[in-house]
């Protein structure tokens, strides 16, 4: 009170950091969201004590790792790993003229909007899902997962691919048609070197992508180590269920490095 | 020997290359690698020619049996398995975003001093992404129970090292002025991370967490296959029992929901962010 006889000025200044009414609605109705969804699934602290007794024991069971069945995890994953290498290759190939129709600079209306909306279509599902329909298409096995991540793969790359030949500089198209080239030409010596270096940085990634899902699809029946672990799931050998997720994730792990080094070899 | 003194540009003539012979032979390595990689996995994958002979006739069979679609099966189970799949994703953002936020606030490099500290966040984030959502949902499924919550629990994990990792960039990337001026003044710690830093990574926080919305409507959609509720265990159930009308109504309702979830995001981020 003294403080404020001796300012007199404080009540009249305004607030360094006023009250932002709006911000703090925001915050709250997130915040009853969240309760309510929290409600709705009967996220409650007894089933979270209960929970956690239950995780307590299931780590138990996952400790120590089991050590010998090291063939079948050797055959699931060398499986993942060819699945995701054949997949990332064959839909590169076919991303890369999806891609290129889909480029709003190189090509008229009537060709991008069939090949976004093809884009579109390969990127709204899950590749676990289109695994499903492919393991229904072609049977089990490595061929379901193989076409499922092909499909994965055109959507990711062709769309980048495209957003990528779009952002490119026009001049050197031009210099190039100057010289009467031909449209193959033009993609060629116009096109491909301002591409050529992101479009490799995507193939990598879309490599890792694969490596990560491949050893996802055998969960439907697509293929490789999915296959493995769903089943040791479902045998509650939860032992042998961490060591495939250790072989996992070390493998995705080698596979980022790699895929890093050669990014930076091609910068 | 005075002929070729008389050329004058007979002692220029080298040949010019773009890139030094170390990144050459490099280069060729990845290419031999890469070749020798496809030629052994094309030997060695087991593909039975039959099914792909098939393939054709059976991809028709699959469209014939899918049409036409069972509206029908929309009320009965699609839509709630649906606003399941919608709050397991949202919610499962949510608590990603809460359980992010410490963990990109210990990885940032300007925020946390002890590299040790960040180098434990960096593990947290790591092994978050390097777990599949589906893996996620199974453990989450063997210690919750079948249900809505794994999945939320599964989608909220899964994220956190996305999250994490692009919002300790977006902190790294933040303007020293502000922090500096707030240092100036004596705030404490957590005044400075409000009014300082959040002001400066709010945008990118947001455009993350949208981000990261979207991507989450599409995984959620297949957690049920693995008992973690959702719109997916109606495709599970419908899939087992082979109604291929009723799985062909699920995919147009996961397509529509997932196109919507994108044009929304991109209209948000448009017009807020």
């Amino acid at each position: 009170m003294s403080i404020a006889a001796q300012e007199p000025g404080a009540a009249s200044r305004a607030r360094p950091f006023p009250a932002n009414w709006p911000a703090r609605l925001g915050w709250m109705a997130l915040a009853a969201y969240t309760v309510y969804a929290a409600s709705l699934f009967q996220l409650t602290w007894e089933r979270f004590v209960v929970g956690l007794d239950n995780g307590a024991k299931f780590i138990g069971r996952m400790l120590p790792p089991l050590l010998d069945k090291w063939a079948l995890l050797a055959r699931g994953l060398s499986e993942s790993l060819e699945i995701a290498i054949i997949s990332t290759v064959i839909g590169v190939a076919i991303a890369m003229p999806i891609g290129l129709f889909a480029a709003r600079n190189m090509m008229p209306p009537w060709v991008t909007w069939p090949a976004r909306g093809l884009i579109a279509l390969c990127r709204s599902f899950h590749p676990v899902i289109v695994a499903i329909l492919f393991v229904k298409a072609v049977g089990f096995g490595a061929l379901a997962g193989i076409m499922a991540l092909i499909v994965a793969s055109i959507g990711f790359i062709a769309k980048l691919f495209a957003e990528a030949i779009e952002e490119i500089s026009l001049k050197q198209i031009e210099a190039v048609r100057a010289t009467g080239a031909g449209f193959a030409n033009v993609l060629i010596m116009g096109v491909q070197p301002q591409v050529l270096a992101r479009f490799i940085g995507f193939s990598t990634y879309q490599l890792d992508s694969n490596l990560r899902n491949s050893t996802m699809v055998g969960i439907v029946g697509g293929g490789g180590i999915g296959a493995t672990l769903f089943t040791a799931f479902q045998r509650f050998d939860y032992d042998f269920v961490l060591t495939i997720l250790i072989c996992i994730i070390a493998m995705i792990m080698v596979g980022e490095v790699l895929s890093g080094w050669v990014r930076r070899t091609f910068q | 020997m005075t002929a070729e003194a008389a050329l004058p540009g007979s002692a220029m003539r080298r040949e010019w290359q773009r890139f030094t012979p170390r990144q050459r032979l490099m280069r060729y390595a990845v290419y031999l690698v890469a070749v020798a990689a496809v030629v052994e996995s094309v030997r060695s994958v087991e593909i039975i020619p039959e099914f792909l002979e098939d393939a054709p006739a059976q991809i028709v069979d699959l469209f014939a049996r899918m049409w036409p679609v069972d509206w029908s099966y929309y009320p009965k189970t699609v839509h709630a398995a649906l606003i399941e799949t919608l709050h397991i994703a949202t919610l499962g953002t949510i608590l990603a975003l809460a359980m992010a936020v410490p963990v990109g606030l210990m990885a940032a490099t300007n925020i946390t001093p002890w590299p040790a500290l960040r180098l434990f966040a960096k593990f947290i984030l790591v092994s978050s992404r390097s777990v599949n959502s589906l893996v996620w949902a199974l453990l989450f499924v063997a210690v919750f129970g079948p249900g809505g919550l794994a999945g939320t629990l599964a989608i909220a994990f899964r994220s956190i090292g996305f999250v994490g990792k692009l919002l300790a960039e977006a902190l790294e990337e933040a303007q020293k002025g502000p922090v500096e001026a707030l240092t100036a003044t004596g705030a404490p710690w957590l005044t400075i991370i409000l009014k300082a830093y959040w002001p400066q990574v709010q945008p990118s926080f947001w455009s993350i967490a949208l981000f990261r919305w979207d991507i989450n409507i599409r995984e959620s959609a297949v957690l049920g296959l693995v008992g973690a509720g959702g719109i997916g265990m109606a495709l599970d159930d419908a899939l087992n029992l082979l109604y291929w009308d009723q799985v062909a109504l699920t995919l147009l309702t996961i397509f529509t929901v997932v196109i919507a979830a994108e044009v929304l995001v991109t209209f948000i981020r448009s017009r807020i962010i």
